[in-house]
């Protein structure tokens, strides 16, 4: 197939660095099969993963474009999208002049296994392949520490096993947790990202176990890939209300993929609220929209589209423009075009800050 | 603006597209059963190749669990974001007021004109026998 790459010269023009904070690459079982144990390789042509999920093969939700990426980023030598590095490079990296960029591997990373220890080593797995597969061979292509969230234990295990290695930049957890993700089964988890001095990433999807909604499953895919921030913002609640930042006050956390315009809406109605019922929640010492624009980061994409792009920047100046970090979502299909996904009346500091300024201060990439 | 001659008709069968670069901007070329139509291959969303996208038809509904499938090839879906076109007029289907993929003239033309000028035909070579898909962009 005839691949269409877009010219360098269009790299060479653009003035400042990009950091693109979520970029899939995508591997096979049979990339990680050297990391993991040949009992855990048995297992899983045994009995395979079994995910929080009852019953179905596949996605729940079919995509809109196969495998939810691009038609056009599936490789001319095979493979699957962003499973080879030179057309990485190639298409993406390269031509956007991207500096450095986070891998956010979404699958196979045995993230929601229900076996807790399959899904221990299969993070592990995933996190050796991303430096050796990955990172090794283009360093500037930065690791996610993937955990085995639903299993504490593991999960600060995992993190411990990474503390200090600057290879990876954050630690990854999926948006659709077991549980919210303010519940104190989760704590330790962030209490070891802060020990390890890293921020933690939440990128939607994953699967609960439950409806994406509150009130069952929704028939169509445009609301599933919609509600990821409805559902995704009760966490954040939770997060909140339940007092993490108060005992995690250095926590940092980064909202990837999950939009961001319905954050002000959210920290109005949280303030509202608390202002009322206080005293059940005494542990909560600031108005819950302060640990909002204090704690959290947001990525762009998919970048809101409004009807007139100045509202998007109203959002952006409540959130915060230190907070806001451009992200692409290569190779899926909803990716943003790093020279168009921004609103056009950002200032050039705006901008500057949005593209790299942001995350170099985050994660202090080296 | 100026005829280029983008290929030999015969080398864009019906059902099937062409991507062109004349003067440095891409247009992809369909051949919609035996006729030609041409549009600017960078989609006016946010700039996906429509060359990569899928040729697909119009679902319409009159109302809920009514479908109707019809104009099958005759439209192009964007790789990245989905958006369609109208191959023949390069109208969108979900902006069709104000986003519209740029559209060019397409003419087929007996190589025997055409080695009379004047036409730009740089990389196409040109036999009087045949006949070729000329753009005017």
């Amino acid at each position: 197939m005839n691949i269409e790459v877009r010219r360098p010269e269009r790299a060479a023009k653009a003035r400042i660095g990009i950091i693109d904070c979520d970029i899939h690459p995508k591997s096979s079982l049979d990339d990680l099969r050297p990391y993991l144990s040949n009992r855990w390789w048995n297992y899983l042509q045994t009995y395979g993963q079994r995910q929080r999920h009852g019953y179905v093969k596949g996605f729940p939700y079919p995509k809109s474009q196969p495998l939810a990426c691009r038609r056009d980023a599936w490789p001319p030598g095979g493979g699957l999208p962003a499973s080879d590095l030179d057309f990485m490079r190639e298409q993406h990296l390269d031509s956007y002049g991207i500096e450095w960029g986070v891998m956010n591997p979404l699958s196979p990373s045995g993230q929601g296994e229900q076996n807790d220890e399959l899904s221990a080593a299969m993070a592990f797995a995933a996190n050796e392949y991303q430096l050796e597969g990955w990172n090794k061979r283009d360093p500037r292509l930065k690791a996610s520490v993937i955990i085995p969230y639903e299993n504490t234990e593991f999960a600060c295990a995992e993190i411990r096993k990474r503390a200090g290695d600057r290879r990876f930049a954050h630690v990854l957890f999926l948006s659709r947790t077991s549980e919210l993700l303010g519940k104190r089964r989760y704590w330790p988890i962030f209490e070891s990202a802060v020990e390890a001095g890293l921020p933690v990433g939440i990128h939607v999807f994953g699967y609960s176990g439950r409806p994406m909604s509150n009130t069952g499953w929704p028939s169509f895919y445009i609301e599933e890939i919609t509600e990821h921030s409805a559902s995704l913002q009760a966490s954040v609640a939770s997060l909140i209300i339940e007092g993490v930042f108060e005992r995690y006050p250095e926590l940092k956390i980064v909202l990837i993929e999950a939009g961001f315009a319905w954050i002000p809406a959210l920290g109005w109605r949280l303030d509202q609220n608390w202002k009322r019922m206080k005293d059940e929640v005494p542990h909560l010492r600031r108005a819950p929209s302060e640990y909002l624009r204090e704690h959290f980061w947001v990525s762009t994409q998919p970048m809101e589209e409004s009807e007139d792009p100045d509202h998007v920047i109203e959002v952006m100046d409540w959130i915060g423009w230190d907070k806001i970090l451009f992200a692409s979502d290569y190779p899926h299909w909803d990716f943003d075009d790093p020279f168009r996904a921004l609103p056009p009346g950002l200032t050039e500091e705006q901008r500057n800050k949005i593209y790299a300024g942001n995350a170099r201060a985050l994660y202090r990439f080296a | 603006m100026a005829k280029h001659v983008v290929a030999a008709a015969a080398d864009i069968p019906p059902g099937t597209r062409r991507l062109a670069e004349i003067d440095g901007r891409r247009i992809v070329v369909f051949n919609l059963g035996g006729k030609f139509y041409a549009l600017n291959n960078r989609c006016p969303h946010r700039g996906g190749s429509l060359f990569h996208g899928k040729q697909t038809g119009l679902v319409e509904s009159t109302e809920p669990g009514r479908y109707c499938y019809s104009r099958p090839g005759e439209v192009i879906r964007c790789p990245w974001h989905g958006w369609e076109f109208d191959i023949r007029t390069g109208q969108s289907w979900c902006d069709p007021a104000r986003v519209r993929a740029r559209r060019y003239a397409v003419s087929v033309e007996p190589g025997t004109r055409l080695v009379a000028g004047p036409y730009v035909a740089e990389t196409v070579p040109v036999l009087i026998e045949n006949e070729y898909v000329v753009v005017e962009a």
